[in-house]
Formats: C-alpha cells, sequence, structure tokens
C-alpha cells in the first residue's frame, strides 16, 4: 500500500533529521568537531555530485558538459536556478547534436 | 520579520530549482503508477531527493517495510550530520519547539544555505528559508506526474542534472575563496570516485559511501584547517 511506504519514509526520516537538532542544544566546545562539522556542508555535496553527475542524464558525455558549465558558472557565482538551467541547457543541446 | 524575509529570499533559487528536480520525480513516479496527488503527497511529507527516488523504486518492486527503513535510514542519515551541523549556528534564542519544526526542511539546499551564512540561523529565518521549496517542490513534483507523457524524453533527461547543477553552485563559490574548502571538496572528489569505480569498495550502498566520503574528508580537513566559521572572523 503507498499510503503505508509514504507513512514509514516520512517518519524515518523526520526522525534523522529531528533528533540531533532536539538531542544537542548545547555548544559544542571541542575545537576539533566544530572545524569538522564546518566542512561537512561541501564533503557531503561533492560526494553526492561526483561521479554520480556523470550518469544523470542519457550519456556520460552530455552530463560532462552540463557539469562544465556548471563549473564554470558555479566558479563565477551565478545563482543556483542559473547554473541548474544552464547545465539542463547545455545537456540538451549535447543531445540533440547526438553526443 | 525581517529575518523571515531574508530566509525566504535566500529561499528562491533553491525552490526553483526544486521545482525542475521535483517535476522529473512526478514523471517518475507517474511511471510506476502512482498518481500525481498521491506522489505530491510522497513529496510534501518527505522532502527528501534521493530517499524518494528509492522509495518509489522499492515500492515498484513490493520490498517490505524493514527494506523501505533501512534504505531510508542508510540514504538520509546525511540529514543526522547536517542537522548536529546546524546545531552550532542555531541563535541562542531557538527553544526545542522550534527545532522540532524546522527539522521538517533541513534539506541538502537549505541546510547548506543556512550554515554557509555568516550570522546565528534564527526560527524565523528558517522558516522563511524552508516553506516556499517544500511547495515548490511539491507541487513541482504533482506538476511532473500531470505532464507525464507531455514531455518529450529530450527534456525529461536533460532535467535530470537539475539538481546536481545546484550542488555545484552551492560548493563551487566558497571552494574558489578557500584553499580549504577546496582541499575538502577534492579529498571529496577523490574518495567519492574511488567508492563508485573500485571493486569492494564499490559494494558499499550508495548512501553509506556519502556518510564515509563526507565523515573522512571533512575529517581529514578539520585535522589540517581551522574551522571554515573562524577563518571567516564571526
Amino acid at each position: 500500500m503507498i499510503y503505508t511506504y509514504i507513512l514509514v519514509m516520512a517518519a524515518t526520516t523526520y526522525l534523522i533529521r529531528m533528533l540531533p537538532l532536539v538531542i544537542f542544544r548545547k555548544e559544542i566546545k571541542n575545537k576539533y568537531i566544530i572545524r569538522f562539522l564546518s566542512y561537512v556542508p561541501f564533503a557531503c555535496l561533492t560526494a553526492m555530485t561526483v561521479p554520480s553527475i556523470f550518469y544523470s542524464t542519457g550519456t556520460v558525455l552530455s552530463a560532462a558538459l552540463g557539469f562544465a558549465v556548471a563549473i564554470i558558472l558555479g566558479y563565477r557565482k551565478k545563482s543556483l536556478p542559473v547554473v541548474a538551467l544552464f547545465a539542463c541547457l547545455t545537456v540538451f543541446i549535447a543531445q540533440l547534436l547526438g553526443l | 520579520m525581517k529575518s523571515f524575509i531574508q530566509g525566504l529570499k535566500d529561499s528562491i533559487p533553491i525552490a526553483i530549482g526544486y521545482f525542475s528536480v521535483s517535476f522529473t520525480f512526478g514523471i517518475m513516479a507517474a511511471g510506476f503508477g502512482i498518481s500525481p496527488l498521491t506522489a505530491g503527497a510522497l513529496s510534501l511529507f518527505n522532502v527528501t531527493s534521493a530517499g524518494q527516488f528509492a522509495g518509489i523504486t522499492l515500492f515498484a518492486v513490493g520490498s517490505s517495510y524493514f527494506e523501505l527503513f533501512v534504505t531510508q535510514l542508510v540514504i538520509n542519515l546525511r540529514y543526522a550530520l547536517m542537522s548536529l551541523t546546524l546545531t552550532q549556528k542555531l541563535a541562542p534564542e531557538v527553544t526545542v519547539a522550534q527545532r522540532f519544526v524546522m527539522a521538517y526542511g533541513v534539506t541538502d539546499e537549505i541546510f547548506a544555505v543556512a550554515v554557509t551564512k555568516d550570522r546565528p540561523v534564527t526560527f524565523p529565518y528558517m522558516l522563511g528559508l524552508e516553506w516556499f521549496p517544500i511547495l515548490s517542490w511539491t507541487l513541482g513534483t504533482v506538476a511532473g506526474g500531470v505532464a507525464n507523457n507531455l514531455l518529450p524524453a529530450s527534456i525529461q533527461s536533460a532535467l535530470g542534472i537539475a539538481l546536481y547543477g545546484m550542488f555545484v553552485a552551492i560548493v563551487l563559490p566558497p571552494a574558489s575563496e578557500s584553499f580549504s574548502v577546496l582541499f575538502v571538496v577534492i579529498l571529496a572528489v577523490i574518495l567519492s570516485c574511488a567508492f563508485y569505480y573500485l571493486p569492494v569498495l564499490n559494494a558499499v550502498s550508495s548512501g553509506f559511501s556519502i556518510i564515509i566520503c563526507t565523515v573522512v574528508s571533512a575529517g581529514i580537513g578539520a585535522l589540517l584547517f581551522p574551522a571554515r566559521f573562524e577563518e571567516q572572523g564571526s
């Protein structure tokens, strides 16, 4: 039953997000842990992106071109939707060209 | 009110990106015979990308609830690390009840935008940051489900990269400014590729491999460099 699936998924996911927020209410004093946590967002998003991005479209080459465009625009500090849109457009055009 | 509006402003790029990604999710759900409204409810109650894609794949093959629970736990465990990181950026006046509420919308992008700000994170700011992307994520799913067969395969395929494009847009600016962030990013790329391509290591599920890559590369970065917050002097 799809609704039970949704319920199990939603409850699991909410607990994972909620427990650390509610349990850890004090400022962490340990310098090493603070440093560690400050790098978590970049490490995590990067690990999710590479190499999965290469297999996110129809062909590896089109995805690689889209990735290259995203890197150039991201480096120039373009906003999230702009980078995402141009990555998609690049993939679309690359696939039209049969790449 | 001011920080609510600031949150809302910061959330607009996320919301736009979410629409295109959840649109793809809606198409996939429709392919598995899930109605657009049901898929929309799934998105509204979960607000996870990878977790939802895995969840409906398990639904399609009729997996047990236990398998579903374990898969969600592994894929989404990174949120625990994000929530823990978020606790260290919260303004002191944030209450426990407010923590229960804001936990609902801790996604990869919302978390990243919130903690990479120089200021402490307040409750109104998080509310402003969360509600619009959640709405957009839900509506995008319904739209994707409705549009299912109207969209050519070439466009569907091109939308597949949208989520990753957003990740790149979040990571690149700080990585180009700070050597320590760049170092951690390169380390994460190397480790993540090792877990994807090397024998033995590639037997590790993608959820666990994300956590291992995160912990190891952020851990080594922390050994070698001061905290990013300290660097910025805040």
